[in-house]
């Protein structure tokens, strides 16, 4: 939770992680890589775009960002996204749970993006559910623009870990273990 | 009298077989009642003695799911313990060999073989695989499944989906019907599940398979009323 804070403030440099995890997601990077995102990502004040692409297909646009635009990199898949995460300012993700808890779990701003190309599509049940209790923004492919544009970090509400106590004090109780 | 007794035996006689097997059939029933209603209930466990489990890790965020939960447990209650992840899935056995030999690491005591198994299954279909192919799969993992269930014959199964669980929890509940061995069986359903039960915890539901399934959000509790709620794992 502090680092976001301290992103915010002195650091000049804010990257924005974009992951799609394990799956092919084209129509997210699509949507990072235009004009219109990248010009609105680059007027809130972050410096560098690194996307994590996985098994797409779609290959974006490098930028070292010469222009005073922001610099754009790409991979595919690494073994060290923690990493990644812990270092960006703003993450866009698709809407796996491992992604999402793992990066409100760190503190970091969070864009769920919903892969609408899925069958049976779950998973905007938890991104739609998060966002609705405002620990998360949530966004289409389409609507990814308006989202950043409209986004205020301020009104996010930080998640605090869950707790599997619980579930182990009903098991233990079933059975037939005392409390502790 | 005794004309009347012999009639009464002589047409007996033909559908003997048939009465011996609605006779039987009624016994299954009432064995799979009495099964259902006890599982409902605790168990009175009054020697404390551990209990063996087997945790069943679905993959991803379901295996990061149930290892929060493993965290979260007694390690000497819940001994020994036996993970299971399906065999195209390489990295759940990895997370669940770092947690056990941070349990060692806290114990001090260098027992991981001891405490904990690390196993695989096949899986019944992969994703996209087509229907026709998957039947032989499927007869192939369930025999899998069954032959790793007579091995570990666990007293506490842990899963929370995906379908990886379900033929496992099929077999223990065939256990617990047929007196072989008495599993309680817990399915927590996933984070990601707000609105609907999955289809393992569906089926695990509506069969009444699990003996406790537990929800994260409390409007998938209020639509399934058998379940729940806990809050969130993760």
């Amino acid at each position: 939770m502090g680092g976001g804070v301290d992103d915010n403030g002195v650091k000049p440099k804010k990257t924005v992680f974009v992951t799609v995890g394990t799956t092919c997601f084209d129509a997210l990077v699509k949507a990072v890589d235009t004009q219109e995102v990248t010009e609105e990502l680059s007027r809130k004040g972050y410096t560098h775009l690194v996307i994590q692409m996985g098994r797409g297909t779609y290959i974006p646009t490098k930028s070292a960002g010469e222009d005073g635009g922001l610099t754009v990199d790409y991979f595919t898949f690494s073994s060290s996204i923690a990493e990644y995460l812990k270092s960006a300012s703003l993450v866009i993700s698709h809407a796996g749970s491992g992604s999402i808890f793992e990066t409100l779990g760190l503190g970091k701003p969070l864009i769920v993006v919903v892969n609408e190309d899925l069958m049976d599509n779950h998973q905007s049940e938890l991104a739609e559910e998060l966002a609705e209790r405002k620990h998360l923004f949530y966004a289409r492919p389409q609507t990814l623009y308006q989202t950043i544009e409209g986004m205020n970090l301020e009104t996010l509400i930080p998640y605090l870990p869950g707790d599997a106590m619980p579930v182990a004090k009903i098991i233990n109780r079933f059975l037939g273990f005392p409390d502790d | 009298m005794e004309k009347g007794n012999s009639c009464c035996f002589s047409i007996m006689m033909v559908p003997n077989s048939i009465v011996v097997l609605i006779a039987i059939n009624i016994i299954i029933v009432i064995r799979i009642f009495y099964v259902i209603h006890q599982s409902s209930k605790p168990l009175r466990n009054l020697s404390l003695e551990p209990v063996s489990t087997l945790i069943i890790l679905g993959s991803g965020g379901h295996t990061a799911e149930m290892l929060n939960l493993i965290r979260g447990l007694q390690k000497n209650r819940f001994t020994p313990r036996v993970y299971v992840a399906a065999s195209t899935d390489n990295m759940s056995l990895q997370k669940a060999q770092v947690l056990e030999a941070s349990v060692v690491d806290q114990t001090g005591a260098g027992k991981v073989k001891e405490a904990a198994q690390f196993m695989q299954i096949y899986r019944s279909r992969e994703v996209g695989q087509s229907y026709l192919t998957s039947v032989g799969t499927t007869l192939i993992a369930l025999v899998h499944a069954l032959f790793l269930m007579i091995k570990i014959r666990p007293q506490v199964i842990l899963c929370n989906g995906p379908g990886t669980c379900f033929p496992l929890c099929v077999i223990a509940f065939l256990f617990k019907v047929l007196g072989v061995r008495w599993s309680s069986i817990f399915y927590v359903e996933s984070i990601a599940r707000v609105r609907r039960l999955s289809l393992s915890g569906l089926l695990l539901y509506k069969l009444r398979i699990a003996d406790l399934i537990f929800v994260q959000w409390p409007q998938l509790q209020r639509k399934y009323p058998r379940t729940n709620y806990v809050g969130c794992l993760m």
